[in-house]
């Protein structure tokens, strides 16, 4: 489990995560949602240290990454996964290199054993085919996939995955979310998304935090999401006059 | 101006200090280290020769149709090619051509690699990512440097003889008496201990011109121009401190 407590950041000064307080679960896919600004990649970078917060706690299980030092830091990354908004494959690497890497920075094993652990994990993400290809001669699905393989070749505690289905059909999208759904359920890995699509909030969402504006705007689940009365959270998850109809749909199943 | 040179000084001091640790796998270190060599060293030989070569030509041209004087002898024209190409072409002229080929190459790789977000997955992982990515490019720089500044040194002097051979208007007895005349060992020494600067300065300089890259790919341009810029004058800067403190 991850909580933190009371983070604020900003930027030269111009506050972007107003004391955001929220707890993410172990064995749940956890999500961020808002609108496009709103300050999920901040949030998520500040949790994982790629940014450091001005003030507030971050606890990875009780242990707060905010003081620890640089070698408690290095630890702690071991057991992080990341899916970074644009993938964030190395360019110079194949496929299978991409995926091997994590492995043989961190683990003793032969290459033999490195690879099959790699293979094991494009063949998760039902990549077949493809480990020789350079990320740039495979198409966006293809490289987000190699990306989620890549961050769970360690077998991370924590998973964060910025954005994993922006930029993809709403088919592969589905396929992506259902991935993370069952790895995290199946590693019992505490996961959180970023996301502002709605399919995924619907679809995996189990602990969803709102955010809105950098202020944390409403907690709860997807169930509870269809029957909220909070004003800026519908007018954001039912923008659109079809996910209107959707609501409509499920409040009236839900009699 | 000073207090912003200032902060910039110290972010590079910061990042050299970053750079310069244990690497987490020193096998890693040393497949990047090979790479590197290969890449801003092996794949420069063939600019320094043709620029070594077409040089080395024309400071022969020069040299034979400025020094005219009775009072100098012939093979005059064969030390000042010499010493031209020992002393200041091969390392410095070489070092800012180098500034730009290599400099631009280390920046602007850095830079998209800071614009995609693969330093902050290497981050994420728990790799130092200034030691993975930067040590491996000043350390493949500074090592083949020399053997860019000896390649150049050959290829300038035999620029100076292809002329004698194919115009005439030196004549090639004369031209090897003078190239071989009062010659000092210590001037080859001194350009190969110039160039290991020029290449540390060259490799760190672009580098954290690329690593500190904020933005997108207009921003990766811009600090492969700054990297070249700074680097150049950087070069010239310590061409005059150490030539000052071992000549003069
Ligand atoms: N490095 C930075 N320096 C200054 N401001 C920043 C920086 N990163 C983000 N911001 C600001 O923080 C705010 C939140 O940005 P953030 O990237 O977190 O949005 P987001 O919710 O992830 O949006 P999207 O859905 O489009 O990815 C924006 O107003 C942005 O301008
Ligand atoms: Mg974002």
């Amino acid at each position: 489990m991850i909580e933190i407590k009371h983070i604020n950041k900003s930027f030269e000064g111009k506050q972007v995560l107003y004391d955001i307080s929220a707890q993410f679960y172990e064995g749940k896919t956890n999500l961020i949602i808002g609108q496009s600004g709103s300050g999920k990649t901040v949030l998520v970078k500040s949790i994982v240290g790629l940014m450091r917060p001005e003030s507030g706690e971050i606890l990875y299980d009780g242990r707060n990454s905010m003081v620890m030092k640089t070698s408690q830091i290095k630890a702690l990354r071991k057991e992080i996964g990341m899916l970074f908004q644009g993938s964030a494959l190395f360019d110079s690497e194949t496929v299978l290199g991409n995926v091997i890497f994590p492995l043989k920075m961190y683990t003793r094993d032969s290459y033999a054993t490195c690879k099959k652990r790699a293979e094991f994990c494009l063949d998760r993400v039902n990549l077949h085919g493809v480990n020789d290809l350079y990320p740039s001669e495979i198409s966006g699905g293809m490289q987000k996939r190699v990306a989620i393989a890549r961050a769970i070749a360690l077998n991370p505690k924590y998973l964060f995955c910025d954005e994993p289905n922006s930029g993809l059909d709403p088919k592969t999208s589905l396929v992506i979310d259902e991935l993370l759904s069952d790895i995290t359920h199946e590693y019992k890995m505490t996961t959180i998304i970023n996301t502002h699509d709605m399919n995924s909030v619907l679809g995996i969402g189990e602990n969803i935090i709102f955010i809105r504006k950098g202020h944390k705007e409403w907690v709860g689940t997807r169930d509870e999401i269809t029957t909220c009365d909070n004003v800026a959270l519908e007018d954001f998850v039912f923008a659109t006059p079809l996910f209107k109809e959707v609501k409509h749909y499920l409040v009236e199943q839900g009699k | 101006m000073l207090h912003n040179s200032l902060k910039i000084f110290g972010s590079y001091a910061h990042l050299m200090g970053r750079t310069f640790s244990r690497p987490d796998r020193w096998k890693e270190f040393f497949k990047c280290y090979i790479d590197e060599i290969y890449k801003l060293g092996v794949n420069s030989i063939p600019i320094v020769i043709i620029i070594s070569l077409f040089i080395g030509a024309v400071i022969a041209i020069q040299m034979q149709l400025n020094i005219v004087s009775p009072l100098l002898p012939k093979y005059t024209v064969g030390v000042a090619t010499r010493e031209i190409i020992l002393l200041e072409f091969s390392s410095t002229m070489l070092a800012l051509i180098l500034s730009g080929k290599v400099g631009s190459n280390i920046a602007s790789e850095i830079g998209a690699m800071r614009v995609t977000e693969q330093i902050d997955a290497l981050e994420i992982m728990g790799i130092n990512s200034a030691n993975y990515i930067i040590l491996p490019k000043i350390a493949g720089m500074v090592t083949f440097m020399p053997v860019l500044v000896i390649f150049s040194m050959a290829t300038g002097i035999l620029g100076g003889y292809a002329i004698a051979v194919l115009t005439g208007i030196i004549s090639i007895s004369i031209l090897t008496y003078g190239i071989q005349a009062f010659f000092n060992e210590f001037y080859i020494w001194y350009a190969l201990f110039k160039s290991l600067f020029f290449a540390y300065i060259i490799s760190s300089i672009a580098s954290f011109y690329g690593y500190t890259v904020k933005g997108g790919s207009l921003q990766v341009g811009k600090a492969s121009t700054n990297a070249v810029v700074v680097s150049s004058v950087m070069i010239l800067l310590v061409d005059v401190i150490i030539t000052q403190i071992m000549m003069g």
